[in-house]
This record gives structure tokens, C-alpha cells and sequence, in this order.
């Protein structure tokens, strides 16, 4: 049914840390590892072992850099995103079959494989990116939040989360129940200042995104400008001195003084 | 967007079939049984044959088309299904207008109930079409009130223009009747020129309301710095479509010119009929350039994620 359900008391979502998040792809590897062959599978590629392997991945990892203004330095950003299955997901209210669909019992956004027909309207109609369409089954594909983990009991009670979650080394992402205010990811969103990503979509997404910390500018303090060559004999013999190490060691040297984490030359 | 001429091919075809079926249904609302058998078949056969290539050529698109049928069950919520259901409940009501109008089925009093009930449903189905794209928030370019007039306007157009060139066929045009026509598509040509001055003009200059910062929450001064693939994926072979600006202003131009064409052949036509193929034929080919650029200038938002500035 593309009509979106009435309410959904319960609404399953992740929280992704930027300021945690390193970038390294374990999630996004992890995903397309587990939905390739689980239940929603196969996640097909095209040429797949080829240089230009092409497919539908639930997890891609932008880098963005943030420069703000009157700051000398910038920060670099991993952005994971995924579906952030919104509480008004326009996806599901475009569909014409019903093969999308919102959960009533945990908001969990889904399609069905078997009844898609691949007309594309929904991935038009997500501003986030999230449904990628698979050319070699015809049907579109989406994150599933890993409904075959969740409720899996076959599975070890601490492997019953997405695997995204799971497969993150320095915890970035947390799943929970962002509809319970007192749930541990509702907490958390409250005291990070958690946001939505794009509001002025009107989707209400139910994923957050945790801000980066405040940092302290790396250039701060303790560090000294560079002296002007002046021509003088010491400084000749400093730069002799200085080639000569240079070619006679592989390593590269760090000033120890330096912590700007720029290397020398 | 990705201009697919699938989905270019349909939105015009149909567009002028249904246009070109609600002009009948009118006319044979007011008027009355068909001067001929031949004129009332040729006229609603060419009109559904357009639908129906238009129909067939959107399921072209389809990733399963033998599953199309499902899309006529989501009617409460997407504009899609609508538009599949309007678009076939029209094939009954027009065989039934074409039995009537033509003659062949001899009760009268039936043609103008069912030449209004297909100008009706012909309007619902471009209605519907339109919605689709106007109600897309992710397609900024799209998302306007220029989008539902314009459809219409084209259909109109295209319709009136195939409806004059079939009058001059059956020798139709050529009567005192041949002017109202004729002024008909001079007033949609002209309605579909200021729009589509009027929208063109608003996009000149128009940087985009949508920026990199609002879609990331990230802020002001946020770039793209790694992207999140290896090759190109489906979202920026759907999505990413983008166009060099002088060659949009190209086309641009060649549709007004196309447009212009229509008018002016269309202002003539009463005195040099034979002008109505020339009209027909530039309105359509105004038409198909005009739905290329509407996709292909169509900015969708998740290229802000994926490194635009401003959509």
C-alpha cells in the first residue's frame, strides 16, 4: 500500500555520528556484503569483477569539507548516508503498486521486489539519494535497515542490528527506537543536538545526524611563524646540514615542533 | 534529469492524442453527429492510436513491464496510478464516442454525453500527467505552477493543430468552420509561447533556492571533497544529467521559433489551408523539444550531496 500508515508508535532509525564517523567504508562493505545475499538479495552489479563494476549500493560515504569563515583551518566530514526512513516519505505515496511501503509496527521503509515494476518514480521523489535502482533486476532497491537481522533470531542478540551498526569500528552509528523519547538513540539525539538532514523537504526523516564537536583551531597556539631567510652564513649551514640528512636517511622527517601534521619540504 | 525519449515520446503523443480527443468530444458536444463517417473514425482513430503508442512507449521505461497492471492500484496516493487509470478508462468512453459521433451506432442523443465525458477524461489524464512532475518537491525546476499550464497548453496545442490537418483532409477546414479552428490554435500556440517565455525567463538568473549547506546540515562554507563512488551509479546517471547553458538557450530558441512557425502558419492557415500540415507538424516537433528541455533542465536536489552548489 503506497498510503502511508496513520501513525507508527514505534519508529526504527539509526543516529550517525559525524563527528565519530572516520570514513573507512566498513558500513557501507558491510551493507552490500549482507543484502547481497540475504533476504532482500541479490544486490546484482553490473560487471561485477570489471573495472567499471556499476550497482546499487544502501550506503555510500561522501567526504565533505567545512571550512567556516574567520577559521584558518577546515574539517573534513565522512557523511555516511542512507535511507533515514522519513515519517512522510513522498517514495511510498508516488508508488503506483503498492511495492513500497512504510511499516505501521516500526516505520521501517521497504519495497517489494516482487511486486516493483521499475517505473523509477520513487528515486525521483527522494531528495536523499537513498533508493538505487538495480538495472539487472529491474526493480528498485533500497536500505532495509536490515529487517532480516533485527528480528533474527537465529542470530546472537548482539548481531540482531543492521549490519552498518555492526560493522562500525569506532561507533558511529546507533540504532534504536527514535519514536520512544526515553530510548538511548532519543537521548543521545537530544544531548548532541542531533538534526534532520534536509528539513525543508517536509519528509520528517526519522535518521539524525550528530553535529561535529566544537574544536579548538589547529593553529591555535605554540605554534611560530617561519622565520625569513636572511642569507646568513648559519642559516647556510643549517640548509647544507639539511640536505645532507635528507639524502642520506629514507625517512621523511617531522619537525617535532611542528604539530601542524604538515610534513617538512 | 535524464531526458529518456521514452518518456519524452509519451508525454507528447499522448499529450496531442488526448488533446486532439477532447477538441472532438467538444466539437460533437455542440455540433452533432460528424458531417462523416470517415472524418469522426479518422479523427478519434488517430487520437487513440497517439495514446496508445504514448502508452506502450512509457512502458518502454519499465524495469518489469509485464507487471504494469499493478499500477492501477494505488490510485489513493500517486498521481502515477491515476494517470494509468484515467488513461485507459478513456478507450471505452472514446470507442463508444467514435460508434456514435461517426453514425455507425445510430443514437444521438448519446454523442454530446459521451464527447463530454472524453474531453473529461482526456483533461483528467493530462491533469494527472502533469502532477506527476509539479508534484515532485525534489525538482525545484519542476515544483511550480508553470508545469500543470504547460502541459496542458501543449496538448491543447498539438491536439488542435492534428484536429485542423484532419478537418483540411476531410474538407472541413475549408468552410466558415475552418476559422473558428484556426483562431482555437492561435490562441493555444500563443498560451503555450507565454508560458514558456514566462517560465524561461524566471529561470534566467535563478541560482538555485536549495543549497550543499541546507541538504547536508552542514553549513555555510561546506565542499564536496571525496565522492562516494568508484563509478558512475544510478543516481547520477538518472539524476545528473547536466547541460551546457549555451546549448539549452539553443534549444530554447529553436523551440520559440518552432512555436512562432505554429502561430503564424496557423494565423494563415484560413487563407492558404494547406498550411495546417506545416502547423501540426512544427507544434509537434515544438512539443518534443520543449518536453526534452523540461527533463533535461529538470535540477533534482540529491545533486546536492553529490557536489552541486546550489539546485
Amino acid at each position: 500500500m503506497s498510503s502511508l500508515p496513520v501513525s507508527t508508535g514505534k519508529q526504527l532509525g539509526l543516529v550517525i555520528d559525524l563527528d565519530t564517523c572516520v570514513g573507512c567504508q566498513a558500513c557501507a562493505t558491510s551493507c552490500k556484503e549482507w543484502n547481497a545475499q540475504g533476504e532482500g538479495g541479490p544486490l546484482t552489479d553490473t560487471d561485477p569483477q570489471g573495472a567499471d563494476v556499476s550497482g546499487p549500493w544502501f550506503n555510500r560515504i561522501h567526504g565533505y569539507e567545512v571550512k567556516r569563515e574567520g577559521r584558518s583551518d577546515s574539517h573534513i566530514v565522512n557523511f555516511p548516508r542512507s535511507c533515514l526512513h522519513c515519517a512522510e516519505p513522498a517514495c511510498v505515496t508516488v508508488c503506483p503498486t503498492g511495492a513500497s511501503y512504510k511499516r505501521a509496527e516500526d516505520g521501517i521503509v521497504l519495497v517489494n521486489p516482487d511486486t516493483c515494476i521499475g517505473c523509477k518514480l520513487c528515486s525521483w521523489a527522494c531528495p536523499y539519494g537513498a533508493r538505487e535502482y538495480d538495472y539487472m533486476q529491474g526493480v528498485m532497491k533500497k536500505c532495509t535497515l536490515c529487517v532480516d537481522r533485527i528480528y533474527n533470531t537465529n542470530l546472537e542478540p548482539e548481531d540482531q542490528v543492521p549490519a552498518c551498526v555492526k560493522a562500525c569500528p569506532t561507533g558511529a552509528r546507533h540504532f534504536g527506537d527514535l519514536g520512544d523519547e526515553k530510548s538511548a538513540v532519543s537521548q543521545l539525539v537530544k544531548e548532541r543536538g542531533g538534526f534532520d538532514l534536509f528539513p525543508e523537504m517536509g519528509y520528517k526523516p526519522t535518521n539524525k545526524y550528530l553535529p561535529l564537536r566544537a574544536r579548538r583551531e589547529s593553529h591555535a597556539a605554540g605554534v611560530q611563524p617561519l622565520a625569513k631567510p636572511d642569507g646568513s652564513v648559519m642559516e647556510k649551514l643549517f640548509a647544507w646540514a639539511d640536505q645532507l640528512l635528507r639524502s642520506s636517511t629514507t625517512t621523511a622527517l617531522v619537525n617535532p615542533q611542528d604539530n601542524s601534521g604538515k610534513l617538512e619540504g | 534529469m535524464n531526458p529518456a525519449y521514452s518518456i519524452i515520446f509519451f508525454t507528447v503523443s499522448s499529450g496531442a492524442g488526448y488533446g486532439l480527443l477532447a477538441l472532438l468530444g467538444l466539437a460533437a458536444s455542440s455540433h452533432g453527429k460528424a458531417s462523416s463517417a470517415g472524418f469522426a473514425l479518422t479523427g478519434v482513430g488517430l487520437a487513440l492510436v497517439l495514446i496508445a503508442a504514448g502508452l506502450l512507449s512509457s512502458t518502454a521505461h519499465l524495469g518489469r513491464p509485464e507487471r504494469a497492471w499493478r499500477a492501477l492500484s494505488q490510485w489513493r496516493s500517486s498521481w502515477l496510478s491515476r494517470e494509468g487509470i484515467v488513461a485507459i478508462a478513456t478507450f471505452p468512453a472514446a470507442l463508444g464516442f467514435a460508434a456514435t459521433w461517426s453514425g455507425l451506432v445510430d443514437a444521438p442523443l448519446w454523442i454530446a454525453p459521451l464527447g463530454i465525458l472524453c474531453a473529461l477524461l482526456s483533461a483528467a489524464t493530462v491533469y494527472c500527467t502533469g502532477m506527476i512532475y509539479a508534484s515532485l518537491k525534489t525538482i525545484p525546476a519542476w515544483h511550480t505552477g508553470f508545469t500543470m499550464p504547460t502541459y496542458f497548453a501543449f496538448a491543447f496545442a498539438t491536439g488542435s493543430g492534428l484536429l485542423n490537418a484532419i478537418a483540411f483532409i476531410f474538407g472541413r477546414f475549408q468552410t466558415d468552420a475552418g476559422r473558428f479552428m484556426a483562431f482555437l490554435t492561435i490562441i493555444l500556440v500563443f498560451t503555450a509561447i507565454v508560458l514558456k517565455w514566462l517560465y524561461w525567463r524566471k529561470r534566467r538568473g535563478n541560482r538555485g533556492q536549495y543549497t550543499m549547506a541546507q541538504a547536508t546540515g552542514l553549513g555555510e562554507g561546506v565542499r564536496q571533497w571525496e565522492v562516494p563512488h568508484t563509478s558512475t551509479n544510478f543516481i547520477m546517471k538518472e539524476m545528473g544529467y547536466q547541460m551546457a547553458r549555451n546549448h539549452a538557450t539553443k534549444l530554447q530558441r529553436l523551440c520559440m521559433i518552432l512555436l512562432d512557425i505554429g502561430f503564424f502558419t496557423a494565423f494563415l492557415s484560413p487563407r492558404w489551408p494547406w498550411l495546417v500540415f506545416i502547423t501540426a507538424f512544427t507544434l509537434l516537433a515544438a512539443a518534443w523539444v520543449e518536453r526534452w528541455l523540461f527533463f533535461a533542465q529538470g535540477e533534482h536536489v540529491v545533486q546536492l550531496f553529490y557536489g552541486k552548489d546550489r539546485v
